[in-house]
């Protein structure tokens, strides 16, 4: 009989949690707060969590300092075409994985199952060299566009959700005269928004984030995403903290942005990753 | 509907055509799997069983077994194939304690629940690069927030962390750790609200106090997310290398060297492309046992 009376175990609870909570934020609050020191003040001791004068100046300098904004601008694009992509192209797949009978399904579904198991580590080598000698696409967006746009994983989380929707939707569809396009898109296509959202915050996170895809494809500047664009700025101006650090917050917003409005999404892809294996 | 009817449609032809309408629902996404993944994944194969700088002037040349009896002599691929295997045995274990005490606190009724659940899962979704910044700057051996905070607290000698050849690979393993865990955590989460509450009522009404309860309820009820959450994490594990380029470079010298980044410098800096697809498929190979072995178990289990 269990009441939510503060006893004993109930502290250490709440101790070991605002312990936990503050190594999950402390690194963030302090990024925030150098972003806003001259790089003198950035290490003083104790720490002065708020700065006296902060500093925006930093917030402004850093779009001229490296050219941000073009690898923003390089981000955004790619990451909406792959996520685009990745949607149409693997809930495509999935439907006739899910929904239709034909010759050598499972084989092919096997093909995809088999790759899983393969780190892209594992094959990086000879796509970078395939893409550069076949396709001449070294140092190009649609290099990074082609290599993440059609994931196995992608097609398997899409497959999983169709198959939990009734097969006899589709018979009583078809029955009405409609054929499968019309099917999966005014059908399955509205239905399976939980999916599509898992779906495209997964690749939207991973897109941004991506940092050894872009560091071996893209060598010119302008070219740059801004995961390698900001590590390039910090492997040149390593002490300028205050810059950096300011450059690190603007590069965080739009992932924990789409993160906080997706949570929900995100977390059932995980727990359902984890249930089903 | 009659002029429908008097066109005659098979089976065979009806057959054919959904075998066509299928195919064409596939086709744009197993088209750019099969050039971009499949190719190279058989590519990869069979040059590691070659001689090739990458260069479209010098055709790849065959040296059977050549580039694997290399991986015995070369103390770069030992070091680097040890290391993995100690960052693999440290940072698997820590993280499933930390993330599995994190979803236990959080599957509690507390205070500002969801804002504990959001927060903990901060540090996996933000950039690689930004955290590694930060990271970087407060555990900079000289000034750094940290070793202030270990001096203030009387530490005469606090470790140089990632630029200290006793501590970087710790440094790497912890900070893995923290960046991590969250994702975990919304697996454990899951796995605990699995768990029947009728199982907690029985052991209560058992005479059974909160230990006892996690031990023999939550445990073994566990048991499906815990080997799921082992597995998936280990072959993280094998794969690192963005977190080593950043926190420690591979340093110093090459005491924090994994696979993947020797595979990287094999590859893309001295241009040996047949001897690093050698060295990728013994990363192949270690993600395949782990594998086999999460089919086995999940055919136990099932």
């Amino acid at each position: 009989m269990e009441k939510n009376k503060i006893g004993p175990g109930r502290i250490i609870l709440y101790v070991v949690l605002l312990i936990l909570a503050f190594v999950m934020l402390m690194p963030f609050a302090w990024m925030l707060s150098a972003s806003l020191k001259l790089n003198k003040d950035v290490f003083t001791f104790p720490i002065e969590w708020i700065p006296k004068a902060p500093r925006w100046q930093n917030y402004q300098d850093i779009w001229t300092v490296i050219p941000l904004s073009k690898f923003i601008l390089n981000t955004v694009k790619l990451t909406v075409i792959v996520t685009l992509l990745q949607l149409l192209t693997s809930s495509f797949a999935a439907y006739a994985f899910a929904k239709l009978d034909f010759k050598g399904k499972n084989a092919l579904f096997l093909g995809y199952i088999g790759t899983i198991a393969v780190p892209w580590q594992a094959y990086m080598v000879p796509q970078f060299i395939m893409m550069r000698n076949v396709f001449h696409l070294n140092d190009t967006h649609l290099a990074i566009i082609c290599l993440q746009a059609f994931s196995a994983f992608g097609v398997f989380l899409m497959r999983q959700f169709y198959s939990d929707i009734p097969d006899e939707l589709c018979e009583a569809a078809r029955i009405d005269g409609m054929n499968e396009y019309q099917i999966w898109w005014d059908i399955m296509l509205p239905l399976s928004k939980p999916a599509l959202s898992t779906l495209t915050i997964f690749t939207f996170v991973n897109t941004w984030n991506d940092f050894l895809g872009p560091l071996i494809y893209l060598t010119t500047t302008e070219k740059k995403t801004i995961q390698i664009g900001l590590r390039m700025f910090i492997s040149q101006y390593s002490t300028e903290y205050g810059l950096i650090m300011a450059a690190s917050v603007i590069v965080l917003i739009p992932v924990l942005a789409v993160f906080l409005s997706l949570q929900k999404y995100f977390v059932q892809g995980i727990a359902t990753s984890g249930l089903k294996g | 509907m009659s002029i429908e009817n008097a066109r005659i449609v098979t089976p065979k032809i009806r057959k054919r055509r959904n075998n066509l309408i299928a195919y064409s629902f596939i086709a744009p996404n197993f088209i750019g799997f099969a050039i971009f993944t499949l190719v190279p994944i058989v590519m990869a194969v069979t040059l590691s069983f070659m001689k090739w700088n990458g260069s479209g002037v010098q055709a790849p040349r065959f040296v059977g077994l050549d580039n694997y009896t290399h991986l015995l002599r070369d103390g770069r691929f030992i070091e680097a194939f040890f290391n993995t295997i100690v960052y693999t045995a440290a940072t698997v274990p820590l993280t499933m304690i930390f993330a599995l005490l994190l979803a236990v606190i959080l599957n509690q009724k507390i205070f500002a629940r969801n804002f504990f659940r959001t927060i903990s899962f901060f540090p996996y979704v933000a950039s690689l690069v930004a955290v590694a910044a930060v990271w970087n700057a407060l555990f900079s051996p000289e000034k750094g927030p940290v070793n202030s905070v270990l001096r203030a607290l009387g530490v005469a000698n606090p470790p140089g962390w990632a630029v200290d050849p006793n501590w970087a690979m710790v440094t790497l393993i912890l900070f893995s750790v923290w960046k991590n865990m969250g994702y975990y955590m919304v697996m454990y989460l899951a796995g605990l609200q699995g768990i029947s509450p009728e199982l907690y009522e029985a052991a209560s009404l058992d005479g059974a106090n909160a230990a006892q309860k996690f031990r023999y309820v939550t445990i073994p009820q566990l048991g499906a997310t815990n080997f799921l959450v082992l597995v998936m994490l280990t072959i993280q594990c094998f794969k690192v290398y963005d977190i080593v380029l950043m926190i420690t470079n591979a340093g110093p010298g090459t005491k924090t060297l994994v696979l993947v980044f020797h595979i990287y410098n094999v590859a893309f800096k001295q241009w040996d492309l047949g001897y690093a697809s050698a060295i990728s498929m013994v990363l192949f190979l270690m993600v395949m046992i782990v594998t086999v072995i999460q089919f086995r178990g999940e055919k136990k289990t099932a």
